[in-house]
């Protein structure tokens, strides 16, 4: 009896001590993001290669996103006569949920692995302690750029693939669907509000958040070896992931049903 | 100076400092030596609190390490890392540079340049390696930029972590040099980590054989070979025979 409780509760304890070194680890980043010395070259460059690199992958995951929907939209409605909605469920559907859920997942993939694989390599490198005896706090140099270059960066990669995801849906539509260019462009614009593209901009900000703190808390906790940087990487990967769709669940729970 | 007073340190059930006590005089240079995973380069990181040491007493000039301002503490330092730890996505002066062009007083970029290539000069290496890569350099070249690194802003105490480790006897030979000549020119306390018999005879003042978690011997470089103590003797003739086990 004892043993199955014990067998039980390990895991949870482990569970719960994880979270609470990430909580740490989120707090002390975000405690030295106002507190000088500013890092503002590993800023842009951190905003660059997060941003605008992670550009292409966001922008073609939308397009081809948006054009399913609309398939999927205009194929689910004709059972109702409702083939006009189109236009509007796709605009929600790409700026609420898809624009800002799918640009996180490819933006985890891409960035989170890479922070993770960079930060993790440098440490069995001892670049972090040579970064400790040169006066450089690595909290600061490292992660503290990276976090708010992808808080920062997000919203943007969001907003872009917002415009591209419906721009996906209306090539499909006016192509595939038969729908009039210019009904079908009003119609997105009429029915869209300004809170569908405000609420997915800040769920990318958390994403991105997310993205770029599991990339550095899993670089700087890497283990030993090539083998550790590689564990250290695929627990980036996944720990971003999950807790972008359990973010994106409990964003949408606040802004949409409170 | 720096003392160390019955340091002890763990790592799960691997003790791997057992109550370390030596005296580092200023402007000396001391070598410790000892067999693979007796705890060396774990002594340098507690000195310089890259790992905390979990008992005993560790001062510089009679303060605790552990206390006060680390950066001021830190600035005293440079360290050569055994695999160099160059910053890969930095440029070699930028490396050499580093600590320049950051902290409560940075030179402008112009300067600290400057500087940076003055440095590689010292350690042998031409101006044009500053616009490189460290992916782009042999591994002899990116030890001499970590030791440029290292005596870049003159620190007064320097350490240095197996520093001719997987170089060539000639790099070597010409690594030791460079280290002794900077050490005296500088008048720099030194306290370098090595297994290679030929560094300790080039660069120590004094030695301190490193085993079983306490520090077995030290003394004068000249006394080394004459010392009766058989765990000296197996190390420095690498003798398989001898109170050193030789599978660990």
């Amino acid at each position: 009896m004892t043993a199955a409780f014990g067998a039980l509760g390990r895991p949870v304890l482990q569970a719960l001590a994880a979270l609470g070194r990430v909580a740490l680890f989120a707090a002390s980043v975000l405690g030295h993001i106002l507190r000088p010395p500013f890092y503002l070259r590993e800023l842009g460059l951190a905003v660059l290669q997060i941003g605008w690199f992670s550009l292409p992958v966001v922008g073609l995951t939308a397009i081809f996103t948006g054009g399913a929907l609309a398939l999927q939209i205009y194929a689910g409605g004709s059972r109702f006569n409702a083939e006009s909605v189109v236009p509007s469920i796709v605009a929600i559907g790409m700026t609420r949920e898809l624009g800002p859920v799918l640009g996180g997942l490819m933006v985890a993939a891409r960035v989170a692995s890479s922070i993770a694989a960079e930060i993790g390599t440098m440490k069995v490198t001892e670049q972090i302690d040579a970064l400790v005896t040169l006066s450089t706090n690595p909290l600061k140099y490292l992660a503290v750029p990276r976090v708010l270059a992808a808080t920062l960066a997000m919203p943007v990669l969001v907003a872009a693939g917002d415009a591209i995801g419906i721009m996906g849906g209306w090539l499909v539509g006016i192509t595939r669907l038969d729908f009039n260019s210019a009904a079908y462009l009003k119609n997105t614009v009429d029915f869209l509000e300004g809170w569908d593209v405000g609420s997915g901009l800040v769920k990318g900000a958390v994403f991105g958040f997310i993205v770029a703190l599991m990339g550095c808390y899993h670089g700087m906790n890497s283990a030993r070896g090539a083998q550790g940087v590689g564990a250290a990487t695929k627990a980036a990967v996944v720990s971003a992931s999950v807790l972008i769709l359990a973010a994106n669940y409990v964003l949408t729970e606040v802004f949409f049903t409170t | 100076m720096i003392e160390l007073r019955e340091v002890h340190k763990h790592f799960g059930a691997n003790r791997v400092l057992q109550g370390v006590n030596l005296t580092v005089a200023s402007g000396s240079s001391m070598v410790i030596i000892g067999g693979s995973g007796t705890g060396k380069s774990v002594l340098l990181k507690c000195i310089l609190g890259l790992v905390r040491h979990d008992s005993g007493a560790i001062t510089l000039d009679g303060q605790d390490v552990t206390a006060g301002d680390r950066d001021a503490f830190l600035s005293r330092f440079g360290m050569l890392f055994q695999g160099g730890a160059l910053f890969d996505s930095l440029r070699v002066w930028e490396n050499v540079a580093f600590r320049l062009v950051r902290g409560a007083r940075p030179l402008p970029k112009a300067q600290a340049r400057e500087v940076a290539v003055e440095k590689l000069r010292r350690v042998g290496l031409k101006p044009e390696v500053a616009d490189l890569y460290p992916a782009e350099l042999s591994g002899g070249m990116q030890k001499r930029v970590g030791l440029a690194r290292a005596i870049a802003a003159e620190p007064e105490i320097i350490f240095f972590d197996e520093p001719t480790t997987g170089l060539d006897p000639i790099m070597a030979g010409v690594i030791n040099e460079l280290i002794r000549e900077i050490v005296t020119e500088m008048g720099a306390t030194a306290m370098t980590i090595t297994h290679d018999m030929t560094s300790v005879r080039a660069i120590a003042d004094n030695v301190a054989m490193l085993h079983g978690g306490v520090i077995r011997w030290t003394g004068p470089v000249s006394e080394l070979d004459r010392t009766p103590d058989a765990y000296v003797q197996q190390f420095i003739h690498g003798r398989a025979e001898g109170p050193i086990e030789s599978v660990r």
